[in-house]
């Protein structure tokens, strides 16, 4: 809402600066985002004159060299190339020297051989308005040389409030002044109104009640259409609002002082000589007063007139009924509309006015009338217009006032602080509630243009405490009873994974939630079920990703881009899937979630990592993932097991399942499929993706000691040649069956293939650490169960043990 | 007794001069080893004269302690230059690279902000919640006092999954989730994403919340403020103040815009030279969140856990963790948290 500075202070003139009116406004719950400054920049230098003389410029028939009454005794040379200029007119001169709105300091100029010292000036010169055809008339009687400012508003400022949609009242002046007053105390200067007329039957009208809740008319004869005067058009210009015609400024004005739109219909042009409120048929069509062609469906209310639609009820009017010149009776229309219809509309129609922006908030019926009032004073001054008696007022279900009871100790448990019952009731009232004493409190009256925004006692203190001041307000920390800040189990262990990937050298990033069906196809995985949105911002992001790795391999790609290599990076974040059909319960659902969510933890390594002076860097391949896999679920304390499985966007002889628990299957891990790795153009790389929240269901509980072994353990290093198809898993488990309970621990150390093995096997290196609880193992103890492990090996895995 | 005058110079001499170990060793055979003059001299003491036993013996066995004394003293001389030059050998070039490399990984900014926030709030005594990002219109808007056609769902540009399921565009549905399973008191922070649809320069169409939510039989306005401010105060300085303006949200009355003085000027608007502060604009003070008192209709959607609107009351607050992490770090452009560029995530967590 752009509100000009002198318009504001015509209703409420705290003598405050501008900015200092913004301050309190701001700190008040209306704040500003910008303050303009609207027409000249200084008030020096710009005069009325008198026009003494004007004569054709011998050299120039375009011109006029104009001799000009400014006050100072000495008539004043001007050249003018307006085609209105002649000799007793009252204009309004800039001297040399005066600076105009865009900058541009005033000289004097010779033009075609004459000296102009000064400029006759047309309205947006000085931005009054946007006329340009013809010089500025001022009204006779102005004393030349008085200061132009003095007598139309060219230096003033405009604030751009942002009002919010509780607020549609400050969608006009008034309301703006209203705040200023109770925040000032200054004075409010009512509406310059006459009394409202009678309701009567001046003419035919129909409405839906569903779609209109109020529809007041007034009929104007004798209305002679022509320019607003320069006061109005000022006004408006610096509201943002082009000047047009007087009773179209009219509508503007009246809407831009109260904030209840209004409309003008030719009444000649209304068909049938009656208006019709309905909703719209399907496929009905109308021009509207942009020129659009509309089509329209039964959700819409139109205002019809007795052969068809004038006008898309609170959006915009229609061509068909628009005042022109040639108009000399009106109909003016003050409807009061069902906001969320007018905002549905709007929505449907892509077409957002002044005025739907301002219904769609909900206004209030009583404010119909105001506005009505306010432009019948108007219409009579500005056009001439001779108002038909009464006031056609189709109201079905008139509104009662709304009273809220307010109670004086609410405000202060609500607050943590009390403010005197004086203060609480000069607060409201100057916001224009009206109160009476209750037990308690006060009952609170509320004006209607309030009403859609205070509705209950909590509506009030918000009033109160916001005026009042909530700098005023204690600082205090609540008396905590039961409030224990602690993270859940789940929410540590995610934060320990988190940081055990980082302390690994992994960057964490933070993907889009959303990837595209290309994406998806690009990993393989064209049919996996996931979520579509219906209104996506581009196919790009219409789908939520069922897996973390496609933001993952976006941020590798972009990083390649940029020519880092050897990239380490994770994520921690939801994935998405659809849990079945999208249904809605009646009410609460209840805690049920509309989709399958789960935290992921997934991690990328790609080729290229740099090694050091000493050691060549690792491969970025399986078992490079597998080692930050060993890492993050060692320091989650969450075993696990692969198990081979393929997965279409991995190579399928280098992934595998990841197994926690009771044979869970918590995520995969693999080197990417080359035909996967080519579509997002990276090298191979290797990945995994586990289910945080299924390893915070596997994560071990409190930990129970164990004893310290007493006594020493017995080494031994074995190598195991197997058929190349065996897997290490299998030969350890031949190597635990066989090691029994003396076994304490077997891992593999080194894998060799070549001639001594032979073709199509390779040998495991063991290290066996053989250990009993309550005494030394002797050599032969150990060599018993050695030979047992042999035994087993060979049976389990055909192995032999390579001497 | 000149004799071993002579012999004792003599070896000292030589032992003083003696270059390496072996050299010493041969000295300790040539002075005192079996055949050494004056081991011959010590076993031969016998066939003197019983008078010249007496002074030749202790002469002869005094001699044989220096030697003994210079010989030690000149091996442990040798034996550190040794240690010395072994240990001037064995010099690295200290300013080589460490191996293997422990590459430094970082957390994303936002997970860094994000943690940090719940912190201070965990001190505060709340507990950290978490729902869907998926959401049923009922959690994110009706249950929130935004009915259908509420002018405030026209704030928030909505992704839809249906008419009746949607991106969240806040965490407060998670307050309705909260307070259904949980009677009053509760405290509770709610990190997590959101979405709107929304993208320029100053908008992405998915960002951060922390929602906080404070219900009691007591609590106050004045709470928020003072809960608020112990916030600010970890997040931006000790020094910090905080501000309440009233503003307008749907689930909250009163509402309010909470800001924080301006960390870089002080709260004066002004920097060191005079000029404007460009990160407050001058004003002093910077918006961080929407905050207020729960409105009792949102109360009264939960009214079967104990929500009463007049036995209970509390706040509930709102801030983006990217617009924290900005001002906090001095990031200039929002996109770059999503850009997920190495040189950028490096730089934090």
């Amino acid at each position: 809402m752009r509100v000009p500075v002198s318009w504001l202070r015509a209703y409420c003139d705290p003598g405050l600066s501008t900015e200092e009116i913004v301050d309190r406004l701001a700190m008040t719950g209306t704040e500003a985002e910008r303050v303009e400054r609207v027409g000249v920049p200084s008030t020096d230098g710009f005069v009325v004159g008198r026009v003494l003389t004007a004569e054709r410029h011998p050299d120039a028939d375009r011109l006029s060299v104009c001799t000009v009454d400014d006050g100072s005794g000495e008539p004043r040379t001007i050249v003018c190339g307006a085609p209105n200029v002649a000799a007793g007119q009252t204009v309004a001169v800039a001297l040399p020297g005066a600076v105009l709105p865009d900058g541009t300091k005033l000289g004097k100029a010779t033009l075609r051989g004459v000296e102009s010292s000064g400029m006759i000036l047309a309205e947006d010169e000085v931005g009054v308005g946007e006329g340009h055809s013809g010089i500025m008339v001022l009204d006779d009687g102005i004393e030349p040389g008085s200061s132009l400012a003095d007598h139309l508003a060219i230096a003033d400022e405009a604030i751009e409030f942002e009002i919010t949609p509780n607020r549609p009242d400050c969608l006009g002046v008034h309301g703006v002044a209203r705040e200023l007053h109770a925040v000032t105390g200054a004075p409010l200067a009512p509406l310059e109104a006459p009394p409202a007329e009678p309701a009567a039957e001046v003419f035919p009208i129909e409405i839906d009640p569903e779609i209109c809740l109020r529809f007041t008319a007034r009929v104007f004869r004798d209305v002679k259409v022509g320019p607003s005067p320069l006061w109005l058009k000022a006004r408006l210009t610096a509201a943002g609002q082009r000047p047009i015609s007087n009773v179209v400024d009219i509508t503007n004005y009246v809407m831009l002082l109260t904030g209840q739109p209004l409309h003008a219909f030719d009444l000649d042009k209304v068909r049938g000589g009656r208006i019709v409120v309905r909703r719209a048929e399907q496929g009905e069509w109308m021009t509207t007063l942009d020129g659009a062609e509309r089509e329209l469906d039964p959700s819409m209310a139109l205002v019809c007139d007795a052969e068809g639609p004038s006008g898309i009820a609170g959006v915009m009017g229609g061509q068909i009924s628009e005042v022109s010149d040639e108009t000399t009776s009106v109909l003016l229309e003050v409807a009061t509309w069902v906001g969320r219809n007018i905002l549905e509309t709007s929505k449907a129609l892509g077409l957002r006015s002044e005025a739907s922006a301002r219904f769609e908030k909900q206004l209030h019926p009583d404010q119909a009338v105001e506005a009505q009032r306010v432009a019948a004073a108007l219409m009579a001054d500005l056009c001439g217009a001779t108002p038909e008696p009464g006031m056609a007022d189709v109201y079905p279900s008139p509104a009662a006032a709304r009273v809220i009871r307010l109670r004086h100790a609410r405000i202060t448990r609500l607050l943590g602080r009390e403010i005197e019952a004086e203060e609480v009731r000069s607060i409201l009232e100057r916001l224009g509630f009206t109160l009476g004493d209750a037990d308690d409190g006060w009952d609170v009256t509320v004006p209607g243009f309030r009403d859609m925004d205070v509705q209950r006692e909590a509506d009030l203190v918000e009033e109160v405490v916001r005026v009042y001041g909530l700098d005023k307000l204690p600082t205090t920390l609540p008396a905590r009873e039961r409030a224990v800040g602690r993270l859940t189990p789940a929410q540590r262990l995610r934060r320990r994974a988190e940081d055990a990937l980082r302390d690994r050298g992994l960057h964490e990033i933070v993907g889009w939630s959303f990837t595209s069906p290309r994406a998806l196809a690009d990993l393989r995985l064209g049919e996996i079920p996931a979520l579509t949105l219906t209104n996506p911002l581009s196919e790009e992001q219409s789908v939520m990703r069922p897996l973390l790795l496609p933001g993952l391999l976006d941020a590798a790609r972009h990083n390649a881009a940029h020519g880092a290599r050897g990239l380490s990076l994770f994520e921690s974040a939801h994935v998405y899937r659809p849990s079945g059909p999208l249904e809605v319960p009646e009410g609460s659902p209840r805690g049920a979630v509309p989709s399958a969510e789960r935290h992921h933890l997934a991690a990328l390594l790609t080729p290229g990592r740099a090694g050091t002076w000493r050691s060549p860097a690792p491969p970025a391949d399986f078992f490079a993932a597998k080692g930050v896999l060993e890492g993050l679920l060692g320091s989650l304390g969450v075993p696990f097991e692969l198990e081979p499985g393929e997965r279409p966007f991995l190579h399928p002889g280098r992934s595998a399942s990841i197994l926690v628990g009771d044979d869970r299957k918590a995520g995969w891990i693999g080197e990417l499929h080359p035909l996967v790795a080519r579509a997002f153009e990276l090298e191979g790389c290797a990945a995994f993706e586990v289910d945080a929240d299924l390893l915070a269901e596997e994560a071990p509980g409190v930990a129970a000691f164990q004893a310290l072994a007493a006594f020493p353990a017995a080494l031994e290093d074995i190598a195991v040649v197997v058929a190349e198809d065996v897997q290490a898993d299998e030969v350890l488990a031949a190597v635990r069956d066989g090691g029994g309970d003396l076994l304490e621990a077997a891992s593999v150390f080194d894998v060799y293939r070549g001639e001594q093995v032979g073709e199509g096997r390779k040998s495991l290196a063991l290290r066996l650490t053989f250990r009993a609880p309550d005494r030394t193992l002797t050599d032969e103890e150990v060599a018993v169960v050695r030979a047992r492990i042999e035994e087993r090996l060979a049976d389990a895995v055909q192995g032999s043990l390579r001497a | 007794m000149a004799d071993l005058d002579a012999l004792r110079s003599e070896a000292e001499a030589a032992i003083e001069a003696a270059g390496s170990g072996a050299e010493l060793e041969d000295l300790r055979v040539r002075y005192l080893g079996r055949k050494a003059e004056l081991t011959q001299t010590l076993r031969s003491i016998g066939e003197l004269p019983p008078e010249e036993r007496g002074p030749v013996g202790k002469a002869a066995n005094a001699v044989r302690v220096a030697l003994e004394a210079v010989l030690s003293a000149r091996a442990a001389d040798l034996e550190a230059a040794e240690l010395d030059r072994s240990l001037h050998e064995d010099r690295l070039d200290v300013t080589l690279p460490g191996d293997p490399l422990s590459p430094v990984g970082s957390l994303h900014l936002i997970t860094e902000t994000r943690r940090e926030i719940e912190d201070v709030f965990i001190g505060l005594g709340f507990s950290v919640a978490e729902g869907p990002e998926v959401e049923y219109d009922y959690y994110n808007f009706t249950s929130l006092n935004h009915p259908p056609g509420h002018p405030a769902r026209m704030l928030q540009d909505t992704f839809y999954f249906s008419p009746d399921v949607l991106l969240r565009t806040h965490t407060s549905p998670m307050q309705t989730r909260a307070m259904e399973v949980q009677e009053p008191p509760i405290h509770i922070v709610i990190p997590g994403k959101v979405y709107r649809r929304d993208s320029d320069a100053t908008h992405t169409p998915m960002f951060h919340q922390v929602e906080g939510l404070a219900i009691d039989e007591d609590i106050t306005l004045a709470d928020l403020q003072g809960v608020l401010l112990e916030f600010a105060r970890a997040i931006f300085g000790p020094d910090r103040a905080v501000r309440l303006r009233p503003h307008y949200f749907p689930f909250t009355e009163p509402s309010v815009e909470v800001d924080v003085s301006c960390f870089r000027c002080g709260g004066s608007g002004k920097l060191a030279d005079g000029s404007k502060d460009t990160l407050c604009k001058g004003s002093g003070w910077i918006e961080i969140l929407g905050a207020g008192m729960v409105d009792p209709n949102v109360l009264g959607f939960v009214s079967e856990t104990g929500y009463d609107p007049e036995r209970v009351q509390g706040f509930a607050f709102g801030m983006g963790i990217e617009r924290i992490a900005m001002l906090r770090h001095g990031v200039p452009d929002l996109r770059m948290f999503f850009d997920n560029d190495v040189r950028f995530l490096g730089q934090f967590g």
